[in-house]
């Protein structure tokens, strides 16, 4: 019998779900360096070639980004060294001042409020996790975790108790009173994501969190943080220079390249119709099994009998054995049971082949 | 920045093959000025009556000052006074009331308490080890008798340090946080006070302050504050940007980022500030001893200056007795911060398991000093308890001078008529214009015009105010003494990077060379060698070594391991290994500790004036003893301008060398 259940991974909030508010959106965001960027921006009226920026000595780190961003959604920005992808989310927190363009968090313009209101906005709504962790050396676990509710102003037992359940809830209990140093690459990282948990924050910015650890710690951290997210349902925006790391998180990936923004999608977007080249490099190489889910294969309902029922969103890694072992297309089943359709052994055998070609093309 | 670049670029694009020609023809030039000196007298000796008289000009600022801020400066002391009287009567002096036969006193800190406060302070910081050791050091000082004296130094130390911490911690903020300000004021502010010599400090500090301890905290704040700038700053800008970014989320207003984020952050380097700082006041404080402050500064110039050897010899032992416990304790506090505290939770317990030795150390003071009212051995070290060993001294410098008289006197006699006297006479006589030009070449070749043009200005200043034959005769007497301390050090930091058992046999040397304040070197040496050049000499190449030897070990130690390998597994042998890998990339640093001792050398060699030295420092040092503050300032910044000059020049070619290298 076959898994009904979604990707156990836990990718419920899958393709376009259009429905949901949007939590924090970029309008034509620009970040320029160099001398008289401002000018050059708002004389160009928000819109530059490459080489006008070139021709005028200046470097866009980032160009005419945008992006909304939903609630309860993780998405990622993913890009190699130097595509602006830290930049970018450096202008969505207000880290960095854009040098053109709009932030919005909830239909708010973020780039206008005053200190006062982003110095509370960050108190009580923005969390962020940073790549080398960023945690304060003189302070120790628990103390590091309430950091943030201690400049807030409130009282010793009240942020000790929550640094607490920060604590058990990273898997960190018994360590409260260590120091950083003390501790591995992973276990300090789960400080970092207790810390920005501490607040409960409605937006949670994830900086190549896990880019510098181990590759198998990196795995676990993964997992810890598809299950967090399954019990949190925040919004994330998580970047990543890791594009298996992108596919297996994400629920939209936006791909970043010199600075630009050339395609937002779902994995499974991105790997069925990449935008460019670029976008396919990427891509070549993913296992579509694991991206691609039984709607993408899914035929009109025909005469021959169904072995099993999938969802529409379960990926096909989910059923392939099942399906091909036996021999007989699956039903594909909707929310109400009613079946909207049938995938047939012959197309995942397909799928899987072209996978084992493209690769031995290589 | 990126013009000096070019020219750097450029330079060695066209002149690989010009440059020696250059010097070649540059030096045939000067070497005809210097020996056809009647042909053009004025580039030979600055003629005298074009001499800027800024001597006069300081002394008549000066002396307005005085009519006018008397007021001022004289309220100064009388506020700084209450808080450093204060300590002086707590630790060494004991409080008078009243007057005549009603006064009464209360009795300072036992001398007992205080020694169980060092071992207290030496154990909590660094364990029992450290403990017995401070205690050792300040138990050793009560037994020679040394013990109010010393009093007095550490009450100074008391005050003056706070308020350079203090004082540099937020000038160090202001400089880091305003780039213009650092460049501008700051950076160039720091590199005065740390060149210009000690005693030139005193001057002024002496007409405003008057003569009295305050005068010498001052000084000694000025000159024991910069390190703790420069901590400060390298802390705050070495802070990874994450850690700032982190505390802008987290919702910090500024205030809250500064202090509760970065400044902790910063700890470790801070606290290196704070270990120079400590050392640097207590450095200071003995120096200053000429100006009023006392303590045992005051007790070897004044055994010097009868030639009590044994005295001083005494006085300078406790002095280092004292260098060395607050220098151990304070770099263990700094260790031990950067090493965290133990597991446990702060809530629960009572105020003593919170601050055991705090409490057990008011303890000590309380119950002992109590007990010196009715008991007088603890009031004062009792006579038959001390031990001088100021006898023993003078005999071993008897039996010395009696038995080895021949063969040191010769040894001296040989160095001053074959190797000083001439040298001497080479430099004194050096035209003022070609040591300009040569080292305008020099400046330009490493970093540019702007390199050159500095350098050539600082050295017409020293031309223009008619100080050139003492600036050469400082320049001489600091060359030779700098280059036998290279000589001597660049060795000895080569065979300790080849060999880790003679780098631990050298650790605890040289760590404890570089915590004696300058003042001590200078006591055993007059012991063997009297007065002279030669005395000065070997001082300073005591005092100046440590950088050398340390560099050269740091630099050859810290090639990456990955060259070496693959200098191995090309067929390299030891000896190649060496010459043709590790050598040339620990050059810069090499450089830099050729650098740190050519200023260590200069800043000794102004310090041996006090042993009968002609140069820029006697003058100081007489215009010191007739408080002629116009005087003393301009060869103060002579000397200062010295120590720019080499500083900038190698290190532009130390940046010239690491760029080459990648």
């Amino acid at each position: 019998m076959a898994r009904h259940s979604p990707d156990q991974q836990g990718n419920t909030a899958s393709s376009g779900d259009l429905h949901r508010p949007v939590k924090l959106a970029c309008r034509n965001v620009w970040k320029v360096f160099g001398d008289g960027a401002d000018e050059f921006i708002s004389r160009h009226g928000g819109s530059a070639s490459a080489s006008d920026l070139v021709s005028a000595n200046l470097i866009g780190a980032v160009r005419s980004a945008d992006l909304e961003v939903r609630q309860g959604e993780i998405f990622i920005i993913m890009g190699l060294s130097g595509s602006g992808k830290s930049t970018l989310v450096r202008c969505m927190s207000r880290l960095i001042e854009p040098t053109y363009g709009k932030v919005e968090f909830e239909g708010k313009d973020l780039l206008s409020i005053s200190t006062e209101e982003l110095i509370e906005m960050r108190r009580h709504r923005m969390g962020m996790v940073f790549q080398h962790f960023a945690l304060l050396p003189h302070l120790s676990v628990l103390n590091n975790i309430a950091f943030p509710l201690l400049i807030q102003g409130m009282g010793r037992e009240q942020r000790e108790a929550r640094a607490r359940e920060m604590v058990d809830l990273v898997g960190l209990s018994g360590r409260e009173h260590f120091y950083p140093r003390e501790l591995s690459g992973g276990q300090q990282q789960r400080v970092g994501i207790a810390r920005s948990l501490a607040t409960n924050p409605e937006i949670w910015f994830l900086d190549e969190p896990f880019s510098a650890l181990d590759p198998l710690i990196r795995r676990e951290m993964q997992d810890e943080l598809i299950r967090l997210q399954g019990v949190l349902k925040k919004t994330i925006v998580f970047i990543t220079h890791d594009f298996d790391e992108a596919i297996r998180l994400a629920d939209r990936i936006a791909i970043m390249k010199d600075g630009e923004i050339i395609q937002i999608g779902t994995p499974e977007q991105l790997v069925t119709s990449p935008a460019t080249d670029y976008v396919a490099e990427f891509t070549r190489d993913v296992q579509r099994a694991k991206v691609m889910s039984a709607r993408s294969l899914m035929q009109k309902p025909g005469r021959a009998k169904c072995a099993g029922t999938v969802a529409p969103d379960a990926k096909i890694s989910s059923f392939s054995a099942e399906i091909v072992s036996a021999g007989k297309p699956f039903s594909v089943v909707n929310g109400s049971g009613k079946p909207i359709g049938e995938v047939h052994p012959q197309a995942v055998i397909d799928l899987l082949a072209g996978i084992e070609r493209s690769t031995a093309n290589q | 920045m990126s013009t000096v670049a070019d020219n750097i670029h450029r330079g060695d694009s066209r002149g690989i093959g010009m440059w020696p020609l250059i010097w070649v023809g540059a030096l045939a030039l000067v070497l005809v000025l210097h020996y056809g000196r009647e042909l053009f007298p004025a580039a030979v000796q600055y003629p005298a009556d074009s001499v800027i008289p800024f001597a006069e000009w300081i002394s008549a600022l000066m002396a307005w000052l005085r009519e006018n801020f008397t007021w001022f400066t004289r309220s100064i002391t009388a506020t700084l006074n209450v808080p450093l009287s204060f300590a002086l009567d707590l630790l060494a002096k004991g409080f008078k009331f009243g007057h005549g036969a009603e006064a009464w006193t209360l009795p300072r800190l036992s001398w007992v308490g205080v020694v169980i406060v060092a071992f207290l302070a030496g154990r909590a910081a660094g364990g029992l080890k450290l403990g017995l050791l401070t205690g050792g050091c300040f138990l050793y000082v009560a037994l020679f008798g040394q013990w109010t004296s010393s009093m007095l130094t550490l009450g100074l130390i008391a005050i003056a340090v706070p308020f350079c911490i203090v004082t540099g911690l937020f000038v160090g903020i202001w400089a880091w946080r305003k780039p213009w300000a650092e460049r501008f004021m700051v950076s160039p502010a720091l590199d005065l006070m740390q060149t210009m010599p000690t005693f030139a400090y005193l001057i002024p500090m002496l007409l405003l302050f008057g003569n009295s301890p305050v005068s010498a905290m001052m000084a000694t704040a000025i000159f024991a504050t910069p390190p703790m700038v420069r901590a400060t700053m390298l802390g705050l800008s070495r802070i990874p940007s994450e850690i700032s970014d982190f505390s802008e989320m987290a919702g910090c207003t500024r205030r809250q980022k500064l202090w509760r984020v970065q400044l902790p952050s910063a700890r470790p380097t801070l606290m290196v500030g704070v270990n120079q700082v400590i050392m640097l006041a207590l450095n200071m404080v003995i120096i200053s001893s000429m100006i009023g402050a006392g303590g045992l500064g005051y007790d070897v110039l004044l055994a010097l200056r009868a030639l009590k050897v044994g005295n001083a010899m005494e006085a300078g032992l406790a002095i280092v007795a004292i260098a060395i416990a607050l220098d151990r304790v304070s770099q263990a506090m700094a260790a031990k911060q950067a090493r965290g505290h133990v597991h446990q939770d702060d809530d629960v317990r009572s105020f003593y398991q919170r601050y055991p030795n705090l409490v057990l150390a008011i303890a000590a003071l309380l119950v002992t000093t109590v007990l010196s009212l009715a008991i007088p051995a603890f009031a004062k070290v009792p006579a038959e308890m001390t031990i001088s060993t100021a006898r023993a001294w003078k005999d071993a410098v008897t039996w010395i001078t009696i038995n080895w008289f021949d063969v040191i006197e010769a040894f001296r006699v040989t160095l001053i008529l074959y190797v000083l006297n001439p040298l001497r006479a080479f430099c004194e006589g050096f035209p003022w214009l070609g040591a300009v030009f040569l080292l305008g070449l020099a400046g330009f070749q490493l970093g540019g015009w702007r390199l050159a043009a500095t350098v050539a200005a600082l050295t017409t200043f020293c031309a223009a105010t008619g100080l050139w034959e003492k600036t050469m005769a400082t320049v001489y007497l600091c060359g030779i003494s700098a280059f036998v301390a290279c000589l001597i050090g660049i060795p000895l930091g080569l065979m300790a990077s080849r060999s880790d058992r003679f780098e631990r046999f050298l650790t605890p040397i040289i760590d404890t060379l570089q915590t004696m304040p300058s003042f001590c070197f200078i006591i055993p040496v007059v012991m063997l060698f009297r007065i002279g050049d030669v005395t000065a000499m070997i001082a300073t190449v005591a005092f100046a070594v440590v950088p050398a030897i340390r560099y050269t070990n740091h630099g050859i130690r810290q090639v990456p391991a990955s060259l070496i390998e693959a200098a191995k597994v090309s067929g390299c042998t030891r000896t190649q290994t060496f010459f043709r890998v590790q050598l040339p990339v620990a050059l810069p640093e090499i450089m830099l500790g050729i650098n740190q001792t050519i200023l260590m050398a200069l800043a000794m060699i102004i310090i041996c004036a006090m042993i009968g030295t002609r140069d820029l420092g006697q003058e100081v040092f007489i215009a010191l003893s007739k408080a002629d503050a116009g005087r003393g300032i301009v060869a103060g910044l002579a000397i200062a301008f010295i120590g720019i000059t080499a500083d900038r020049l190698f290190n532009a070619w130390s940046a010239r060398t690491r760029a080459r290298l990648g």
